[in-house]
């Protein structure tokens, strides 16, 4: 049961991945991309990770896209010229890519502690312990000073762009009337 | 239980529980059309049936028979599809919506829930942010400004107010220890009324906020900036004409009805009465069910009659006034719940 779900959304997953790379079209090419991330989260759904499954869905596929498209309708960006692409791409770039695809793979399989991955339908075996409490343990206690780091990462991301789209306002500010007056409300 | 029971259980439940949503969803625009009315002293439609009750059919045989028009100018695959993604995200989260007493007959799997998992929760948070893009794509695809300024304000409207929606719910998640609906129905039920996480569990603050959120993410006036008539002329929808045009109309509906079964499991004590034990449970296994779906049901249309007498009521926002209030005041006040309701656990 668990295999044939994994098959067919590890289908839908390369489809999506191939077909965002094929179209010509930023909007088919951004909503593929959202065909690849849930069927992404169906994947970690499988491995016995339902909160990342649920964080995947809501965080990539219904924040961050949702974006990515606002960007492509506001821009209306168009379709996008075909070229005919250079030789020394495809001859270079494919062998590359099974290259470093190989050398992940062995990688991953030779690292300490990792087995193959089980189809599963939870990760921990005690009763009523779900697993987002022993996420939320790991998170809050052994891995405490990494995660706040990161948050403050973040923050530092957020308050840079900010801090950069509020210096371009005040330069054009104030030779245009509706900005001069939003700017001087607030 | 062999698969095959669990398949045939499910497709019954699915199918059932689906026939109601969109008879309820019907009769949601007859509630709606008839409050309006009154409200602004008129009497909505009296003409077909008793007092106007079989206008919802007629109003849905209505949308079947006129003429679907599909401008030239369209996108068409997405055009097609923004519809179909409105309405099914719309009905889906209905899903994991428990409605009653976890009852069940013959070795049947529980009847009042489709599927019962431990992140029931954040399953509705995320078909409801994929349901953006139904909304999004169909303005984008039509190739009309007012459209477009529709969806654009739409999904900048959306993926603001989700933050305080979602951060609300912080408060009665961390109260219940649990993102299972069920859990978290039941963490509230132990005295009624008082135990409910709206009044004993205090968290009337995360309740407005929800409230607040709520409106602006079914598009419900007084946030109903997508589809501002005088401005837009529809909105997202401008284009859409017959069925299409129906299925936006129904997946506002059922998205309001989901936002008010949510509201009821969060802050309202679900499906159990408000009087605790004061009535026993009697030994009639129908009688219970039936008790705690009128509860249920009471509750989420009192949500719904709320709904309807704001949208007569209120006038609707300017644009910039609703993107300050959703980020300067919802948003902290929203972690400003999170930190009281933290240190109030923390405390006891």
């Amino acid at each position: 049961m668990h295999l044939i779900v994994f098959f067919i959304f590890a289908g839908f997953c390369l489809a999506g991945a191939i077909n965002l790379l094929l179209q010509s079209h930023p909007i088919n090419s951004a909503l593929s991309l959202i065909v690849v991330m849930v069927s992404l989260a169906v994947l970690y759904l499988l491995l016995g990770a339902e909160f990342l499954a649920i964080a995947q869905v809501i965080v990539y596929a219904g924040a961050i896209m949702v974006l990515f498209t606002f960007v492509v309708m506001l821009l209306n960006a168009g379709r996008e010229a075909r070229t005919l692409g250079s030789k020394a791409a495809l001859r270079v770039g494919l062998p590359a890519v099974v290259a470093i695809l190989a050398l992940m793979a062995t990688v991953i399989l030779k690292a300490q502690g990792l087995g193959a991955a089980r189809l599963s339908d939870g990760l921990t075996d005690v009763k009523g312990q779900t697993n987002l409490d022993q996420l939320g343990t790991v998170l809050f206690t052994k891995l405490l000073l990494p995660f706040e780091v990161t948050s403050v990462l973040i923050l530092i991301a957020i308050l840079g762009a900010v801090a950069l789209a509020s210096h371009e306002n005040q330069g054009t500010g104030n030779r245009e009337q509706g900005t001069a007056e939003r700017t001087g409300e607030e | 239980m062999t698969i095959l029971q669990f398949i045939l259980w499910s497709v019954l439940k699915v199918a059932v529980v689906t026939v109601v949503l969109l008879l309820a969803v019907a009769y949601t625009v007859l509630l709606e059309r008839k409050l309006v009315g009154r409200i602004q002293n008129r009497w909505g439609p009296t003409r077909v049936g008793p007092f106007g009750l079989l206008q919802p059919l007629v109003d849905g045989a209505k949308s079947f028979l006129k003429e679907d028009i599909i401008p030239t100018g369209v996108y068409r695959p997405l055009y097609l599809i923004a519809p179909i993604i409105a309405l099914g995200c719309a009905l889906l989260s209905i899903a994991v919506v428990p409605f009653g007493e976890p009852v069940s007959i013959a070795g049947s799997p529980p009847l009042f829930q489709i599927a019962d998992i431990n992140i029931g929760l954040l399953v509705i948070l995320g078909v409801t942010s994929i349901g953006v893009y139904g909304i999004a794509l169909a303005g984008w695809s039509s190739n009309n400004k007012y459209s477009l300024l529709g969806s654009l304000r739409s999904s900048a409207q959306l993926v603001s107010y989700e933050l305080a929606l979602g951060l609300s719910l912080v408060g009665v998640v961390m109260r219940a220890g649990s993102l299972n609906l069920r859990v978290i129905v039941e963490q509230q039920a132990k005295q009624g009324m008082l135990t409910w996480n709206l009044f004993g569990g205090m968290q009337f603050v995360a309740f407005f906020i929800y409230l607040m959120a709520a409106y602006a993410e079914t598009n419900r006036s007084p946030f109903d900036l997508p589809e501002a008539e005088s401005e837009l002329t529809g909105g997202y929808h401008t284009e859409y004409s017959s069925m299409k045009f129906a299925m936006f109309f129904m997946a506002e509906y059922a998205n309001m009805i989901t936002v008010g079964c949510v509201a009821t499991l969060l802050f309202l004590g679900g499906w159990t009465s408000p009087f605790g034990d004061l009535i026993p449970p009697s030994d009639n296994l129908f009688f219970d069910a039936g008790f705690s779906i009128f509860w249920f049901v009471f509750k989420v249309f009192s949500f719904l009659f709320l709904y309807v007498w704001v949208r007569g009521t209120l006038p609707r926002f300017r644009y910039d006034q609703l993107m300050n209030f959703g980020w300067r005041w919802l948003m902290p006040l929203a972690i400003a719940n999170i930190v009281a309701t933290s240190l109030w656990l923390a405390y006891r």
